[in-house]
């Protein structure tokens, strides 16, 4: 929306939901891994596009004198917190740095973990935003459920480093909205790199998207879904489907009679999320439809992760919650469209007061660069509305619970020992709009120091063609 | 009639005013009288039976101009019926002015004044000269009581995606425009020829050229949205050919060319939070709108997300953050967009005689942690209520109350 300079276009293609199939992730040594057990992959019988992602080496880094927010309880005066070998060893009043550290001094600063959008188009729709770099939505198919959207990522989209500056680390790339099933997510370091393999975080697990309400509808009005019970109808239909595919290979896996089932890509995907190996990221807006994607989940046997954009999910968060389904939602965000009408600011205030599980998303490049002050927005929202919510919960919204959406929430998220040392120094406090962040660390690698041109990076895209920041043309 | 009846006379008394048009008064008394600004000050008389509220440790500033977006122009982004904006059809759209599109029951209106955003412009889109910009104030039963001034200006699309309409060239672009002038110039001189039809076809409707003579005189802005630096440098050319009053939207290059513009005088209306490269503009950044001003260029700030008007204090604040002074990005949402829409002598700025919009914060009005606790539009106080608010009080215990 924010390309169009002056007068905004009211159109708005929004698009998620992907998903992904847990599985054969040969990852480096040490690297801890999201899908812990094996997974019953029983379709899959080589490894598919390994994630070669790696530590960058650096030495350990202690900031000290900063204001440490944990996101796991603790907002810590005058804290320090040391990272070595890519992890948190140490967070807390009195921490020891080891000689060869790189010590940073936080007075006046605050620290958090990296922040984690779990709803980015990042890479499948890059900029510039021309039709060539519109690789976000395969609407060919309201089924498109074998569609990666790490095989449309581009690393050199320009408005990654953005992001990164933004204090992002962590995002999950989904494909668009324009599908009922519109296939795999990529969960992805946001680090430079030259291959979307090198930035794929070891051992998470793929999510599906899956979209409700207008957009399928509306792309496929000719062709069908062209109503809300169609595009149930669809869903349905897809996972009957993969209920036989992963009845078949079980049943061959068993007893090994005859050839093999004939791979499926679409329901290969599927049947991945009825053995719960891979995530339902389901875009949703209205309450109602909610609720019946709930119900669809209970038929298939399936949990869904997040319901994204979930405008109204403060009208079920009781539901929600009894269901363990985490809703990633806007500060702010509506009337674009009419399932976005009754969209409030209070809403994932509300949703923390049910007792459920609410994380601020972007959905938009613009506001990945923001999420700090969008999670700010919706947590004064939500006081000045009388529910109490505190700047741990806040900045949870942010960190852990996305993390605990794409499955992560054990190795990333919060400032504790053992965890990846995805951190960020902020210039003060991060729920302020005059805050910026200054470093990020990406699993202990300084990527971004915004004080150091040698920590900014910048895409092949922009060399010579845009301008870098404090530089003339 | 109702909001003219009910204005009275208030008193927000004890807080820090910032008057823009001059250094923030402590302790300091604005009085409302009649919908107007009577008194502000340290020393002022309260009248017996004035309405006094209490704004100790509060700031009082004038309510915030949004410079851009399609307030009351626009409903349901996706739904055709509800969107007013955009006229279909001619390429040259100048006689189009939006003011009778405009509904003053929008449920935008309550959602952005009750954050302190009391006026906003009411803008066109589309096209290569896209129509008539109107000024509203976000309070009033008819488009009659809510408009300040119409038009504002007239706009006129440089960027890349007025090519559409122009032999999809640049130079199209502007070879047209100039064709369009000097028809609309020829035609005032020739009106009786036209009329007996011995002019020779003309580049747009007589209406439409009539519409833009107040712009070739100088009467009237021509608004121009220019990105790219090489457009900003036509839009400018443009001007200085046809002698025109300029103002510049969007204008995402223009830091690369600050001198420039600070040169011709013309101000820049711009969204500080835009900064997503495009062909239209490359150089796009966070530190245009402080490097414009840096430079000696008028900046209005705007939020182009017409739905979420109200965050425009975050705009400012971000513009802050990336370079302005404070001071800078107070004055680019009250009284430089009223001097540049031409209605400084009403608003903009708290002094007296001026128009009583009226905001008063818990604090800084950019942060995040400010409350809006009055909004008051032409003097009256509004209630900080929306659809919003309702649909929170319903479902903020569960199950509803229906």
């Amino acid at each position: 929306m924010r390309n169009q300079a002056f007068v905004a276009l009211a159109a708005l293609v929004a698009g998620c939901a992907s998903a992904g199939g847990a599985a054969h992730q040969a990852e480096p040594a040490a690297a801890p891994s999201a899908a812990g057990t094996a997974a019953e992959t029983t379709s899959v019988d080589r490894p598919q596009y390994p994630s070669t992602y790696r530590r960058h080496p650096n030495p350990p880094v202690l900031i000290r004198s900063a204001t440490i927010m944990t996101a796991a309880g603790q907002e810590i005066p005058n804290g320090s917190i040391l990272f070595k070998d890519g992890r948190i060893v140490a967070v807390g009043t009195r921490v020891q740095a080891p000689s060869d550290a790189v010590v940073v001094d936080g007075t006046g600063k605050y620290v958090t973990p990296g922040l984690i959008d779990d709803h980015s188009h990042l890479g499948v729709y890059a900029a510039p935003g021309t039709d060539a770099e519109s690789d976000g939505n395969e609407a060919t198919n309201p089924v498109t459920a074998e569609v990666w959207a790490e095989h449309s990522f581009w690393p050199q989209d320009p408005q990654i480093p953005l992001a990164i500056a933004g204090g992002i680390t962590t995002i999950q790339a989904l494909p668009g909205s324009a599908n009922l099933i519109g296939g795999r997510s990529a969960i992805l370091k946001l680090i430079p790199a030259r291959t979307v393999q090198e930035m794929k975080f070891p051992g998470a697990r793929y999510g599906l998207k899956m979209a409700c309400g207008e957009n399928p509808k509306r792309v496929y009005r000719t062709r069908g879904p062209s109503t809300r019970m169609g595009n149930m109808a669809g869903y349905r239909a897809a996972f009957i489907q993969a209920e036989q595919y992963r009845f078949r290979w079980e049943k061959w896996n068993k007893d090994h009679q005859g050839d093999p089932p004939q791979r499926d890509l679409k329901l290969e995907s599927l049947a991945e999320v009825l053995r719960g190996n891979i995530y339902v990221q389901n875009h949703c807006y209205r309450a109602d439809e909610m609720a019946q994607m709930i119900d669809l989940g209970h038929e298939f046997g399936f949990k869904i992760r997040s319901f994204h954009h979930a405008v109204e999910s403060y009208k079920i968060a009781d539901l929600l919650a009894r269901e363990g389904v985490s809703v990633s939602v806007w500060a702010d965000w509506w009337g674009f469209k009419e399932e976005a009408m009754d969209g409030i600011q209070q809403n994932a205030a509300l949703n923390q007061q049910a007792g459920g599980r609410p994380l601020i998303h972007s959905d938009s490049p613009s506001g990945i660069q923001r999420l700090n002050q969008e999670a700010a927005k919706a947590m004064y929202a939500g006081q000045r509305a009388g529910i109490s919510i505190t700047r741990d919960q806040a900045l949870r919204w942010i960190t852990v619970n996305p993390a605990w959406a794409l499955g992560l929430d054990s190795i990333v998220g919060t400032l504790e020992p053992g965890k990846m040392a995805d951190v960020v120094v902020w210039s003060g406090d991060p729920f302020s709009v005059y805050a910026k962040a200054l470093q990020v660390y990406n699993d202990g690698w300084l990527v971004y120091d915004r004080n150091d041109p040698a920590h900014r990076p910048r895409t092949d895209f922009e060399l010579g063609q845009v301008p870098a920041p404090g530089s003339d043309r | 009639m109702i909001a003219l009846l009910l204005a009275q006379t208030i008193a927000i008394t004890g807080g820090t005013v910032y008057p823009v048009s001059g250094p923030k008064l402590e302790h300091a008394t604005v009085l409302m009288q009649n919908g107007r600004i009577a008194a502000v000050g340290t020393n002022v008389t309260i009248p017996a039976g004035a309405t006094r509220i209490d704004a100790t440790g509060k700031w009082v500033t004038p309510g915030l101009t949004d410079g851009g977006g399609q307030m009351g122009l626009v409903e349901i982004g996706a739904v055709g019926g509800t969107r007013e904006a955009f006229y279909q059809g001619d390429s040259v759209a100048a006689a189009f002015n939006v003011a009778e599109g405009i509904n003053p029951a929008s449920t935008l209106i309550p959602v952005t004044r009750m954050e302190g955003v009391t006026t906003t412009l009411a803008a066109p889109g589309g096209h290569l000269i896209s129509g008539q910009a109107v000024l509203i104030d976000l309070d009033g039963a008819t488009v009659e009581q809510m408009l300040v001034k119409s038009p504002v200006g007239i706009l006129a699309d440089l960027s890349e995606s007025g090519k559409d309409e122009a032999g999809n060239t640049r130079a199209g672009v502007t070879q047209r425009l100039r064709q369009v002038f000097r028809d609309a110039l020829d035609y005032e001189r020739r009106k009786a020829d036209f009329a007996r039809a011995q002019m020779q076809a003309l580049s747009a409707h007589s209406a439409d050229l009539e519409a833009l003579l107040p712009v070739l005189h100088g009467q009237l802005p021509l608004i121009a949205v220019a990105n790219r630096k090489s457009d900003i440098a036509t839009a400018l050319r443009l001007a200085r050919e046809f002698k025109l009053k300029l103002i510049l939207a969007g204008g995402q290059e223009g830091w690369e060319v600050a001198a420039d513009i600070a040169a011709a005088g013309v101000p820049v209306l711009i969204e500080p939070l835009d900064n997503i490269p495009s062909y239209d503009a490359l150089g796009i950044r966070y530190e245009n709108a402080a490097l414009l001003a840096k430079a000696g260029v008028k900046v209005v700030l705007l939020e182009t997300d017409t739905h979420n008007a109200r965050n425009l204090r975050q705009e400012a604040g971000n513009a802050v953050s990336y370079g302005m002074s404070w001071d800078q990005a107070l004055r680019a949402v009250t009284l430089s967009a009223a001097e540049v829409f031409g209605v400084a002598d009403r608003y903009g700025s708290l002094e007296p005689g001026r128009v009583a919009n009226v905001v008063v914060w818990s604090g800084d009005p950019f942060e995040f942690t400010t409350a809006v606790e009055h909004v008051f539009i032409r003097g009256r106080e509004i209630p900080l209520r929306s659809r919003q608010t309702d649909l929170f009080e319903r479902y903020k215990t569960l199950p509803p109350k229906y």
